[in-house]
């Protein structure tokens, strides 16, 4: 099956290695009359929808861009507000392009230490003591592993729930960690692993885990 | 197999309800504060788990295991969260969860006139369905301290 992407974070919730190997992008094209019949909302990053789904266009969704030109967060490429240029009747018909937001890397890092004050909170709530922090994470669309070292260093897999064979993959990571990034002269513990050959066999790793497992 | 705890909390995060069946390990935190941690983290894995779906999701978060429990969540459209956490072995109870919600809560609280909503319940009819409800599932089980 799939596996999405790899997270690899410090002992300080600081994110180290990240790399997504499915891009999976949703876009869809609709070309609008006045009024619109979504509701939009600008928000922090992007316009979303948030009313209003039709034709495959879902609540989250933001703009991706309008009349084939690309929106650059809520402005568009001359610098015109993307709203203001939606609510101008004279502006219609429209085309206007949407799509799942992407993870941008300030976000990823934001996810990582969130992830991270995530695991110690779900050690303090438990009703067994001795417990770890969590290692599975179930949701309809992917599952999370997690599997943290002795070293506090915690290896994040998001797979697909029907992908198998993951634990031997967080197993295979930490070897690839200790043996391509720890032993590295040039790199320096807890900061960010920009080495190509780290790279390349967590590539190797996870394409070989998705031909075995289903 | 054995069910620790089951929580109820309402869309904007006040403990409606909760029941402990075997809890060994005592929290170090008085209770107000942990049921307000528990739901302040179950918001953030909510809006986590959003972020970071690549596909556009329906059902959103299910559960999260640890080496030790399971924390199973159901959310009812009107934002009333249900919480269970059971043994590691339980799999998926999210019918379980609706059943809880839909014949319990629903035929005890809310067709109940003196119970109010969006406060703790009270209701000793409430509370003896509900442990008569989850002793009869099958892995409930006690454990014999």
């Amino acid at each position: 099956m799939t596996v999405f992407s790899v997270y690899v974070v410090n002992k300080a919730g600081g994110l180290v290695f990240q790399y997504d190997h499915q891009k999976t992008s949703i876009e869809l094209e609709k070309t609008f009359s006045y009024p619109l019949d979504l509701k939009l909302e600008p928000q922090t990053d992007y316009v979303t929808v948030v009313f209003g789904q039709q034709d495959g266009i879902k609540v989250g969704h933001v703009i991706l861009s309008v009349n084939g030109k690309p929106a650059n967060g809520r402005k568009l490429q001359d610098g015109s507000d993307v709203m203001e240029f939606i609510e101008n009747e004279k502006n219609y018909p429209l085309n206007i392009r949407f799509g799942r937001p992407k993870l941008s890397s300030n976000q990823k890092i934001m996810m990582a230490s969130m992830f991270h004050s995530l695991y110690a909170i779900s050690v303090q709530l438990s009703p067994e003591s001795g417990s770890s922090g969590i290692q599975k994470l179930e949701t309809d669309t992917f599952t999370l592993h997690c599997h943290q070292t002795v070293t506090g260093v915690k290896f994040i897999v998001i797979s697909d729930p029907k992908q198998v064979g993951v634990d031997s993959l967080l197993a295979r990571l930490y070897t690839i960690y200790s043996d391509y990034a720890l032993k590295n002269p040039f790199y320096s513990l807890e900061m960010p692993i920009r080495t190509e050959l780290f790279d390349s066999q967590v590539v190797a790793a996870i394409e070989q885990t998705e031909k075995v497992g289903s | 197999m054995t069910v620790f705890l089951l929580h109820i909390y309402n869309h904007n995060g006040i403990s409606l309800y909760e029941k402990e069946w075997c809890r060994r390990k005592k929290s170090n935190l008085p209770k107000e504060q942990e049921n307000k941690l528990m739901f302040g983290m179950l918001h953030s894995i909510k809006s986590f788990v959003a972020k970071m779906s690549p596909k556009d999701s329906k059902e959103g978060f299910m559960c999260y295991s640890t080496s030790r429990y399971k924390l199973h969540f159901y959310e009812a459209p009107t934002g009333l969260k249900f919480v269970m956490m059971t043994d590691v072995n339980v799999g998926n109870i999210r019918e379980t969860l609706k059943r809880i919600y839909s014949s319990v809560y629903v035929e005890y609280v809310v067709k109940n006139a003196i119970c109010g909503l969006n406060e703790p319940i009270e209701s000793n009819l409430f509370e003896s369905k509900l442990d008569a409800f989850v002793q009869g599932l099958s892995f409930f089980e006690e454990i014999k301290e």
